[in-house]
């Protein structure tokens, strides 16, 4: 499989603190892989850094072999090509659903008003959300709002979707419909890079499961491997935190 | 009260309703047009732009209308610069409505969260679309009760406009009593009078609140 995504020895530093050290990590086309680490380890600045919402220090990061940094002149066209969605969903509160899906097509891609709506209203409807295309955000409960927020997201056709940390705002009840969306996604082969403490979905949606701890990835690989025979101690730690037994 | 006193005077009041309902509109846009340039410069950090709104800003919100009237209409001629008294009372109202605008609006631009500044750059938007379609709706749908405060507020400090000989309803008022001392029926009419001009403004103020309150809690 082609490589879509290039993490080259990157840093992150503010001031004196380091976020993380010569990390790097390839991401190939299809791929769902999963990061996850204790809190403050960095894996949502690294999930940050890659559509340069952070700048780095060190290293390089290449989307199909093309630099991305924050000086590019064409950084909102890279960005067109990254999805991502956040803890805190940010849907415009002044739109309504249907016009904050629309929003990013019409004015970044001019693309057809007609064909833009025939497409959010069947990416709504694919996840149960049809009925509220006129609402107002604040009208949607927490997963209600993910869910566009993921549509909205789609809307770009991006060639890669970030995920950071998108259920950990959500009531317990509401995870799973998030998930469940997110699932649907990995099924249909489309390539991610999810940070998420949720385990047991980590484990049914990753191809590849990678372990931040200490600025550093610690460990990395298939799955089940990751889960069932975990190689480093802090990995085996990290893991049995999530145990009740 | 006397009917027929009411009657006569009734004309009189029209024309000064009017010329205070002309200055006043005329103020507010100006200061609505200064506001929304002063929070600009003050929210985006614009070099010595914005050291200089900031200047302003203190300057007219911290002195009292009255003491600019007076400045712009009675100081300004020593300059050789003589303006009527209608324009003098429609900049000044404009200048302090500029400052109280300014504040209300750069409020409601600083309340814009950075995360949905992210979102929208992280959907590709550039800068100045993030800016046209994200923040400056949400930013005024915030500041739509300041604003709507200040319009009100504006349009009773008018009442000063008198100071300067401009005929608005507060001189007429004043100008009548002092002529015939029919009390009663010029300080009823000039409350009738201000209350059929801000009454709209009031009604229409919440009725606007109300349908943007909607939108604004919650993303």
């Amino acid at each position: 499989m082609e490589t879509i995504l290039e993490i080259k020895n990157i840093s992150k530093r503010y001031d004196d603190i380091t976020v993380f050290e010569k990390i790097s990590l390839t991401v190939k086309r299809g791929e769902v892989v999963v990061i996850v680490g204790p809190s403050g380890c960095g894996k949502s600045t690294l999930l940050r850094c890659i559509n340069s919402l952070e700048d780095i220090q060190e290293g390089e990061i290449l989307l199909d072999g093309v630099v991305i940094n924050p000086t590019s002149k064409d950084l909102s066209q890279v960005r067109e090509k990254i999805g991502m969605v956040f803890q805190s969903y940010d849907l415009f509160p002044h739109l309504t659903i249907l016009q904050n899906l629309m929003l990013a097509p019409l004015k970044v891609k001019k693309a057809d008003k007609k064909e833009t709506k025939k497409e959010a209203l069947e990416l709504l409807d694919r996840v149960g959300l049809l009925s509220k295309k006129d609402s107002y955000p604040r009208q949607l409960s927490g997963g209600q709002k993910q869910r566009v927020a993921i549509v909205r997201a789609l809307m770009m056709h991006p060639e890669i979707l970030l995920f950071d940390e998108i259920t950990a705002a959500l009531d317990p009840e509401m995870v799973k419909e998030v998930l469940d969306v997110v699932l649907s996604l990995a099924r249909e082969g489309r390539t991610m890079v999810i940070v998420t403490h949720e385990m047991q979905f980590a484990r049914a949606a990753a191809d590849r499961m990678v372990f931040i701890d200490g600025a550093t990835i610690v460990e990395e690989g298939d799955a089940k491997e990751f889960f069932d025979d975990p190689k480093t101690d802090r990995l085996r730690k990290f893991l049995r935190s999530f145990s009740y037994d | 009260m006397n009917p027929e006193v009411i009657r006569e005077y009734l004309p009189l009041y029209k024309e000064a309703f009017i010329l205070t309902l002309r200055t006043g509109w005329i103020g507010i846009l100006l200061a609505f047009a200064i506001g929304i340039l002063v929070a600009f410069a003050i929210h985006f950090r614009v070099p010595v732009l914005s050291k200089i709104a900031s200047v302003y800003v203190e300057l007219f919100r911290n002195t009292p209308l009255l003491v600019q009237l007076f400045f712009i209409y009675f100081a300004l001629p020593k300059i050789g610069l003589s303006i009527p008294a209608e324009t003098c009372g429609a900049v000044g109202l404009g200048l302090l409505g500029g400052s109280y605008m300014a504040e209300g609006i750069r409020s409601g631009l600083d309340a814009v969260p950075v995360s949905q500044e992210e979102s929208a750059l992280a959907l590709g938007l550039t800068k100045r679309q993030l800016f046209t379609y994200v923040v400056f709706p949400e930013a005024m749908s915030i500041s739509i009760p300041a604003i709507v405060a200040n319009v009100i507020f504006l349009l009773k400090e008018t009442s000063v406009f008198s100071a300067i000989s401009l005929m608005d309803l507060m001189f007429t008022a004043k100008d009548l009593i002092g002529l015939y001392y029919d009390t009663t029926e010029a300080l009823v009419l000039l409350v009738v009078f201000y209350i059929i001009m801000l009454l709209p403004v009031s009604i229409l103020g919440s009725i606007i609140e109300k349908r943007v309150r909607l939108r604004t809690l919650g993303g």
